[in-house]
């Protein structure tokens, strides 16, 4: 039975310090996991460190999406964060990685080596964010059809969208049908 | 008997590209799988989850936190009511706020009613994909009666929308209670069927043992959580792990089963709903009277008696729904990630607040996007037949899988 032990939160937090030092921009205390902020290419080695580490045991995918802060009243350190939710069977706690990656070219490693979970969420991260998994074994939308234009949860991107649904290409079959037939 | 590894199947000239959905009615409205096959075996497959697109995700950044409940309803929309109140709880989660011990025992009660009403239909569907027809009439049956409650308690029997931020839209009926217990009791004779008929029938057993083994490392990897989790050994259950509303006080078991096979989804699906009916009636003796709502006004929506009734209420209710920064819930300025147990496995929120009435971004982490994935590496290699096997035991819902 893998049960909340909030006690096990300190060993974390002291762990993932001494291993990523200044490369840790910031950690935040949630209601029952913590959150450690990084930049995008540092997710990679801080995830691999979690599941991997002995004493931490983070084997557990939970979900990874992702957050445009265009728009948000606080700074931040870039415009997109990719947030990343782990579960430790053995500790009983959870742990999110918060991974900021900037607006122009936003990349950042690919976790599907580490969590076959990752697949799909992280092809729905690119879908709707636009936002690239380097070394992801296949990249393409999920939700979006294949030929589809832009990343709608963007926060620049309207709510009704750019004219995909008034210009949707429409085939008659009554006045479209092949000479020589009924 | 129990593989955990695929068996690899060459290509050769008998190879055939074979499209399975979205219109086969065992592939639950848009799943659709690209198959190579050779005579009965799969070679390779590909799956796609077709177009239910509701852009829960982007409406809810244009809407306000009460107006998102009425969303939920259609995300796993074999149980809304455990959307509603896994948002609900969310969003109190996020503004800190506890709610009153009726509003808690309620919830508690319906979720589970819910959790009964979802894993019958589920285990109707499965049976009947796979022959069995007389099944899914008496688990619809049963579920037809949840429903009535379900109506009776809000209005509506599928877009129930009934919680609220901070409480309930409304409290039960006078005769809850009675129906309740009518319903308990003739559920568990249609468990007792749903074990006589098929725990021991050959043709059932020789469909689902063995078949679409899921090992506990696999599981923890895909991240899958509910039933199918528990069915593979992973002892994960948000009510245990983390008690939320009131079920640090009742008492009940989390049914594991090791093999990870689609029998023991069955499995594990059937005791939990014995569970269920457990702790139904363990939480209907807690029902005592009080308020159903969290006692601030300018949080809570006042019943609605009173905002008919007396002038302030009305301001608050006003004050409240009208769109626009000097309205509504203004939550702090942060982010939030929080998790129920669903009927298919943890339903999680992360919630971003940048402070105004309206969600910053909400992401919904849905069993079903999150389970679903590993059906291809169960596929290739396996027997065509068996596609509708796994793919009943997992419980696909559409709504929950493209957001």
């Amino acid at each position: 039975m893998i049960t909340y032990l909030p006690e096990n939160h300190l060993k974390v937090i002291a762990q993932v310090e001494a291993r990523m030092g200044d490369r840790l921009l910031g950690r935040e205390e949630k209601s029952h996991y913590h959150q450690f902020k990084v930049k995008g290419q540092d997710a990679k080695d801080l995830i691999r460190f979690l599941r991997d580490e002995p004493s931490l045991g983070f084997a557990m995918f939970i979900d990874i999406t992702a957050v445009d802060y265009l728009k948000y009243p606080v700074a931040q350190p870039e415009r997109f964060a990719v947030v990343y939710t782990l579960l430790s069977p053995e500790l009983g706690v959870k742990a999110q990685v918060k991974a900021f990656v900037p607006d122009g070219d936003p990349r950042l490693p690919s976790i599907t080596d580490l969590f076959a979970g990752a697949n799909w969420t992280e092809r729905e991260v690119w879908d709707l964010y636009g936002i690239e998994f380097m070394g992801h074994p296949d990249l393409k939308r999920i939700l979006m059809p294949d030929d589809y234009e832009g990343h709608p949860l963007r926060k620049d991107y309207p709510l009704k969208g750019r004219g995909e649904r008034g210009n949707f290409p429409v085939y008659h079959a009554s006045t479209q049908r092949p000479k020589g037939e009924g | 008997m129990y593989s955990y590894e695929q068996e690899i199947v060459e290509r050769d000239e008998n190879t055939v590209h074979m499209n399975v959905g979205p219109s086969h009615p065992a592939m639950h409205g848009t799943l659709r799988v690209k198959m190579e096959v050779k005579g009965e075996r799969i070679v390779k497959t590909e799956q796609e989850i077709g177009f239910l697109h509701t852009g829960f995700e982007k409406l809810g950044e244009f809407r306000s936190y009460n107006q998102f409940i009425t969303l939920t309803d259609r995300l796993n929309y074999f149980s809304p009511l455990s959307n509603n109140i896994g948002f609900a709880v969310a969003c109190e989660e996020l503004l800190g706020i506890t709610v009153p011990r009726r509003c808690q025992v309620i919830r508690t009660i319906l979720a589970e009613m819910s959790r009964l009403a979802d894993h019958s239909l589920c285990l109707g569907a499965m049976t009947m994909d796979l022959g069995a027809f007389s099944s899914i009439l008496w688990t619809f049956v049963e579920r037809e009666k949840l429903y009535d409650v379900f109506e009776a308690v809000t209005g509506t029997r599928l877009t129930t929308s009934y919680t609220r931020v901070g409480g309930l839209a409304f409290d039960l009926p006078a005769d809850f209670e009675k129906r309740v217990t009518a319903i308990l009791d003739s559920m568990e004779k249609t468990i007792d069927n749903l074990r006589k008929s098929f725990y021991q029938n050959r043709i059932f057993l020789d469909r689902v043992e063995g078949i679409g083994c899921i090992s506990k490392d696999m599981a923890m990897s895909y991240g899958i959580t509910g039933p199918m989790g528990r069915a593979s050994g992973l002892d994960y259950d948000l009510r245990k792990f983390r008690p939320y509303l009131i079920y640090n006080e009742l008492k009940f078991d989390v049914p594991v089963y090791k093999e990870g096979d689609t029998l023991s989804r069955y499995k594990v699906r059937v005791d939990e709903m014995e569970q269920s009916i457990q702790l139904v009636r363990q939480a209907m003796k807690l029902l005592e009277p009080g308020p159903i709502n969290f006692q601030d006004q300018k949080r809570t929506l006042p019943d609605k008696t009173s905002t008919y009734g007396d002038m302030e209420s009305l301001i608050h209710h006003f004050k409240l729904v009208m769109p626009g920064d000097d309205h509504g819930i203004h939550p702090p300025v942060t982010d939030q990630y929080s998790a129920t147990e669903a009927p298919n496995g943890e339903l999680g929120w992360h919630i971003v607040s940048d402070g105004s009435s309206n969600p910053y971004r909400v992401r919904i982490r849905g069993c079903s996007f999150i389970n679903y994935p590993i059906l291809s590496k169960l596929l290739d290699g396996a027997m065509l037949a068996d596609l509708v096997a796994i793919l009943g035991s997992f419980n696909i819902i559409a709504g929950e899988l493209d957001r």
